[in-house]
């Protein structure tokens, strides 16, 4: 009880971040796309309504835009809206109730790296739903693809509404008890999301309080942002303000960044509640 | 126990504890609780449920925060461990780990990632007996060999201390001795393991000594062959005479042996002589604490 047992500290180094987050990747990229319920309804319910809609509503906007068009901005925003808000809010929240995430805060693995592993999965299936979706839009329903500076406007609108969203999940995922909790909350509210913001009608045809109620959520600043890059600039007369609203589309989306990580900072939990 | 004056903490123990105290609300899961686990030991906690050991255990694994009291876990206070503390800890948590999409085998390779010099995956996968279930996914593998898997998780990481919290919960008996021979091995290799377990018989097999914690107090530590003064307490010897079964508690069952011999002819009939098993003692502290 004299001098303190020197405790044997490993004589290798702990590995570094890079090496874990590449690992946590894996892993997360792994769990995604083997399960089947999250490819399905995450990936493939975009692509299925994309194919529905495309079928049936074939009609014209004026300015000899068909609707499919329009819709294309929309199918996109809220698939970007799934692989990132609802998955991320559904699969944290299962993994803190069924024990997943305390054991990992119980090992060395460096906290950032479980974040990193979950922004490479939104990435890659934001990247795979927005590829499917172009690919069967151009060679079924005759999509004109973006040109020039408007794939630039497509990515950052779609990078900057998948970080808000990404951000947003991971906080309500604090909320929920478990991941069908979650699950049963999340996504009645993300599907009346699009009914309002825009994608499954035409949103100047949402009355003007449905409108405005929508307006305080990313969902239809990512759409109209994105009709933007599908929709000839003669459109833009339709939208609410008369322009595309591109400066006050990045500042909404860029709010919801700022206010889903202090969210996240202010909620995050590595266990289950009451187990403190 | 550990009456009278508060006295230091051990810096050489695995894992020191003084006077800790949890309450959730009015209710003090631990109370007052004093410990200290030598290195390369095997420390049995056992207790009812409710009594405190999965709070004292998370305490020193640093998931949960205390109310009062000194620990020390490998020298470092759990509330602050940092990452080469934690790379020095094993941990089987009592809930194990969710399902997985990951087959056994990737799951141990991405937990080794995180630490400095991890066992090989196969060989671990060998240790618990999972090498043929090396390719099966996680949520696939039946609950006995997903807690084989959540032991070989906990040990992937070569810990200097290892958690073992309710291990062998849905084990079968062979699998029970499975573990046992793997536990013997790790402590071999000079791995400190605080084991939890509702079976008396395992504490028997696998612990250097035992705790047992009843109300969030220890009420006694010794070594297994030891507790509750089990060495000395009446032997109850029994055998049937006359057509009913008779039976002595006795301290020197020898003797008693020795008139039975001389009374029967041959052999003594239905003769049997029980020492108290360590689940008796052991039920019987807890009661006298109820």
């Amino acid at each position: 009880m004299t001098t303190p047992m020197t405790t044997p500290v490993a004589t290798k180094p702990l590995p570094s971040l890079p090496a874990v987050y590449r690992s946590r990747a894996s892993v997360e990229l792994k769990e995604f796309f083997r399960q089947r319920e999250s490819v399905v309804f995450t990936l493939m319910l975009p692509v299925l309504l994309l194919v529905v809609f495309g079928a049936v509503l074939d009609f014209d906007l004026g300015n000899d835009v068909p609707f499919i068009q329009y819709f294309m901005a929309g199918i996109i925003a809220a698939g970007i809206l799934g692989a990132s808000l609802q998955n991320m809010a559904i699969s944290i929240a299962t993994e803190r109730s069924d024990g997943t995430l305390k054991s990992l805060a119980g090992t060395p693995m460096p906290k950032s790296a479980y974040f990193v592993g979950k922004v490479v999965q939104v990435l890659a299936v934001t990247l795979a739903i927005i590829v499917i979706l172009l690919l069967i839009g151009v060679a079924f329903y005759g999509i004109d693809l973006p040109s020039g500076a408007d794939w630039l406007t497509f990515a950052w609108v779609a990078g900057l509404g998948a970080a808000g969203c990404t951000l947003l999940g991971i906080a309500l995922s604090s909320l929920a008890k478990n991941g069908r909790s979650a699950s049963a909350t999340v996504t009645p509210f993300a599907l009346l999301l699009q009914f309002i913001s825009g994608v499954f009608f035409q949103f100047s045809e949402i009355p003007t309080w449905m409108q405005t109620f929508a307006a305080f959520f990313p969902l239809k600043w990512m759409a109209q942002g994105l009709r933007s890059v599908f929709l000839p600039d003669v459109m833009a007369a339709s939208e609410p303000a008369g322009t595309w609203e591109l400066g006050r589309t990045a500042l909404v989306l860029g709010a919801w960044c700022i206010a889903g990580l202090l969210l996240c900072v202010a909620t995050f939990r590595w266990q289950d509640r009451g187990s403190r | 126990m550990h009456d009278g004056p508060a006295f230091p903490l051990d810096p050489g123990a695995a894992i020191s504890i003084r006077g800790l105290v949890k309450r959730y609300g009015d209710f003090a899961a631990v109370d007052g609780l004093d410990l200290d686990i030598r290195r390369g030991e095997i420390f049995a906690l056992l207790g009812p449920n409710g009594a405190g050991k999965t709070t004292t255990v998370e305490i020193c694994e640093g998931y949960r925060s205390r109310d009062a009291g000194d620990v020390r876990v490998l020298g470092e206070d759990p509330a602050d461990g940092a990452r080469s503390w934690k790379a020095q800890l094993g941990i089987v948590l009592q809930s194990g780990a969710g399902d997985s999409q990951l087959t056994a085998r990737e799951m141990l390779t991405a937990q080794a990632s995180y630490y400095a010099d991890p066992r090989d995956p196969d060989e671990v996968l060998e240790l618990v007996g999972l090498t043929e279930k090396a390719g099966v996914r996680g949520k696939s593998l039946s609950g006995g060999q997903r807690r084989r898997l959540d032991v070989a998780l906990g040990i992937v990481g070569r810990p200097t201390l290892l958690f073992l919290d309710e291990p062998t919960t849905g084990f079968d008996p062979e699998a029970r001795r499975q573990f046992w021979s793997l536990i013997r091995s790790l402590r071999e290799l000079g791995t400190t393991m605080l084991l939890t377990t509702h079976y008396l018989d395992e504490a028997e097999a696998l612990a250097d000594r035992v705790g047992v914690i009843t109300r969030g107090r220890l009420v006694e530590v010794a070594v297994p062959s030891l507790l509750g003064g089990r060495e000395s307490a009446p032997a109850v010897v029994s055998w049937t005479e006359d057509g009913a079964r008779r039976t002595e508690a006795t301290a020197t069952p020898t003797a008693l042996l020795r008139t039975l011999s001389a009374r029967f002819p041959g052999e003594v009939p239905d003769l049997a002589v029980a020492r108290p098993t360590l689940e008796d003692v052991y039920l019987q502290m807890i009661g006298e604490t109820r």
